[in-house]
């Protein structure tokens, strides 16, 4: 039957090949291969293939460089926005991103993210929140929400001795190089469209020099956080959101 | 046109990057380097050749900006000193495993720790043995005037690019500080990069390029590593550079790198003096080590010492280059301290001639 459906007329959606024809090493039910899809998807319709040059992190996403058909570098952990840095001071005409887990962030990172976004890089950072270290296998992250289990918070995260969640989008909004800082998801339809029109403005606002682009995407883990990828959105949506609320944060002033 | 000046190491060395056609310097101010990156911002190399200079928040950061311009086939550079150079050998461990060119400099200083300012000679073994994780290398220029500060800019990058690796100059604060006469290359352009293994967009029809240090398969990643050290073979048999001074008739000899060397050869011009026949190897490569011309001399001399402002690290390169055919002594002064020709002739007629 399935061959009866596949006729250029019932085409109503192709992959982009900004995407590469390589399967996604990420678990079912992960955000990663939306937030994937969007970006590619954003690059495509721009034209800006051959302009982009992305940064991947240590992460879940460590190997992005084989699913985006652009050129990528791999970051050491944390590094990407200063890596990112070094590509878009010599290559100041090419599109640059950087695609950051919350460890490798708001973590390790930390530095690196706020004094690149603090000198206004004009580069895109899209940060996928999951709360949660998913490629060393579920450890506490800076995000992880207060009373969340984790590997290394196995009776919940106590803030007392291990610190809040973090919410670094809030705080890097205060920093004046920040043009535009959003938080989306993309666990629903809807979320997707908005989700994609956040990266789509935050792309093309990188050819008008005025500084850093953010794009938060709160994010399940299926399987770190032991749930099926149905319970993850539901869990997400009724502890995540209410602690990372969607929507834009700093929104350029003209606008 | 070559052009005179007397110029302080450090800024020679920057003028040298500007005019080596670099195109972009990160770092981090630490004594006793900061004159690079304040020269650099004094001399807009931005206006001049479109340089781009950067202060990085952290020695940490400035050497991933290396790698993110390196990976797009740029000609870039850092300088630090020991401190700030332990904080860069994550980085410098990923751009030898990516196989990117760039250039380091490290001004070093007395350690461990937070240590001294003064001059040191104390990270042989951070830049010769590796530095960071990984079985790397790097290439080691030890300049022992600021005119080999500035002439080892120039070879450092052609060497980085030859052989797609980081080139260390170690220099120290003694080369660092001081000024001398030196004359300088003409300005070189600088060269729009178009490498098969640089990101630097997409050529359309063909499969994007990116850059890494990483394979999950084990075989792979032993690929990766054997392919390093046929490089590293390369490099070994390609670019030793040494200096020799009164060697081919010498029955010690005295062994020294950097601004030591210099202190060191007056210690064996008045041996000489005195008329014990002394020479002087200067290794001006600490990795590729001048391992053949220390064997080929050990058949010749009664016995060597090496003399170094540490406790004792290049003399085991010297010790396996001989491999047990003539006596091998150390001598150094370090934390900080400099040696006197004095007391290094003193050195060599109680350890070696007399011992």
């Amino acid at each position: 039957m399935s061959e009866n459906l596949i006729k250029p007329e019932n085409l109503v959606y192709k992959k982009t090949d900004v995407m590469t024809d390589r399967i996604l090493h990420y678990c079912p039910g992960c955000a990663h291969g939306t937030a994937h899809r969007l970006l590619a998807e954003v690059i495509d319709e721009m034209g800006i293939q051959n302009e982009t040059i992305g940064v991947a992190p240590v992460g879940c996403s460590v190997l992005a460089y084989y699913y985006f058909n652009v050129d990528m570098q791999e970051a050491a952990h944390g590094r990407a926005p200063a890596v990112a840095t070094g590509i878009k001071r010599v290559f100041p005409e090419k599109f640059v991103f950087t695609y950051q887990g919350d460890g490798d962030l708001a973590a390790i990172g930390t530095a690196e993210t706020i004094h690149a976004i603090n000198r206004g890089e004009n580069i895109l950072v899209v940060f996928i929140n999951n709360g949660i270290y998913g490629m060393t296998g579920g450890q506490m992250a800076p995000t992880t929400l207060q009373g969340m289990k984790s590997s290394t918070s196995p009776f919940g995260r106590d803030v007392k001795t291990m610190g809040s969640p973090l919410k670094i989008t809030e705080l890097i909004a205060q920093l004046p190089g920040a043009y535009f800082v959003t938080r989306q998801a993309v666990h629903k339809p809807a979320n997707v469209r908005k989700a994609k029109k956040a990266i789509k403005k935050a792309m093309e606002y990188q050819k008008l020099n005025k500084g850093t682009c953010f794009v938060e995407i709160v994010a399940n883990c299926p399987s770190n956080w032991k749930m099926t990828p149905v319970q993850s959105n539901q869990w997400m949506e009724e502890n995540m959101f209410p602690f990372y609320p969607l929507g834009d944060i700093k929104v350029p002033e003209e606008n | 046109m070559k052009e005179l000046r007397l110029m302080k190491g450090n800024e020679a060395l920057a003028e040298a990057a500007i005019r080596a056609g670099a195109d972009a310097y990160f770092g981090y101010p630490i004594t006793p380097q900061s004159e690079v990156i304040e020269y650099l911002m004094a001399n807009k190399p931005e206006e001049r050749t479109g340089m781009v200079v950067l202060q990085a928040e952290s020695e940490v950061a400035a050497i991933n900006m290396v790698y993110g311009a390196a990976g797009c086939g740029k000609k870039a550079l850092t300088s630090s000193s020991s401190p700030g150079m332990s904080l860069k050998q994550e980085g410098i461990s990923y751009i030898a495993g990516a196989e990117l060119p760039c250039v380091l400099v490290n001004v070093v200083r007395g350690g461990p720790g937070l240590g001294t300012i003064q001059p040191s000679q104390s990270d042989y073994f951070q830049s010769v043995k590796g530095g960071g994780h990984g079985d790397y290398k790097l290439i080691v220029l030890a300049p022992s005037s600021v005119q080999e500060s500035v002439d080892y800019v120039k070879l450092a990058f052609e060497l980085a690019f030859k052989y797609r690796t980081p080139v260390m100059i170690q220099s120290d604060g003694i080369i660092g500080q001081m000024m001398e006469k030196v004359e300088l290359f003409e300005q070189m352009p600088r060269v729009e990069p178009d490498y098969e293994w640089a990101t630097i967009g997409r050529k359309e029809g063909k499969p994007s390029t990116f850059v890494t240090s990483l394979q999950l398969q084990a075989e792979e990643q032993e690929k990766v590593n054997l392919r390093l050290q046929a490089k590293y073979r390369e490099i070994e048999k390609n670019e030793v550079l040494f200096e020799s001074h009164y060697c081919e008739d010498a029955d010690y000899l005295l062994t020294a790198f950097g601004s030591c060397a210099r202190i060191t050869r007056k210690a064996m011009e008045m041996a000489r003096a005195k008329g014990i026949k002394v020479g002087l190897l200067r290794p001006q490569t600490l990795y590729p080590f001048p391992t053949e011309e220390f064997n080929r001399l050990a058949g010749q001399v009664k016995g060597i010492l090496c003399v170094e402002m540490n406790a004792g690290q290049m003399v085991e390169d010297v010790r396996l280059s001989v491999n047990g055919k003539t006596k091998v002594e150390h001598f150094g002064r370090f934390g900080g301290m400099i040696p006197n020709p004095d007391e290094i002739l003193n050195a060599l007629e109680q350890k070696i001639i007399g011992g």
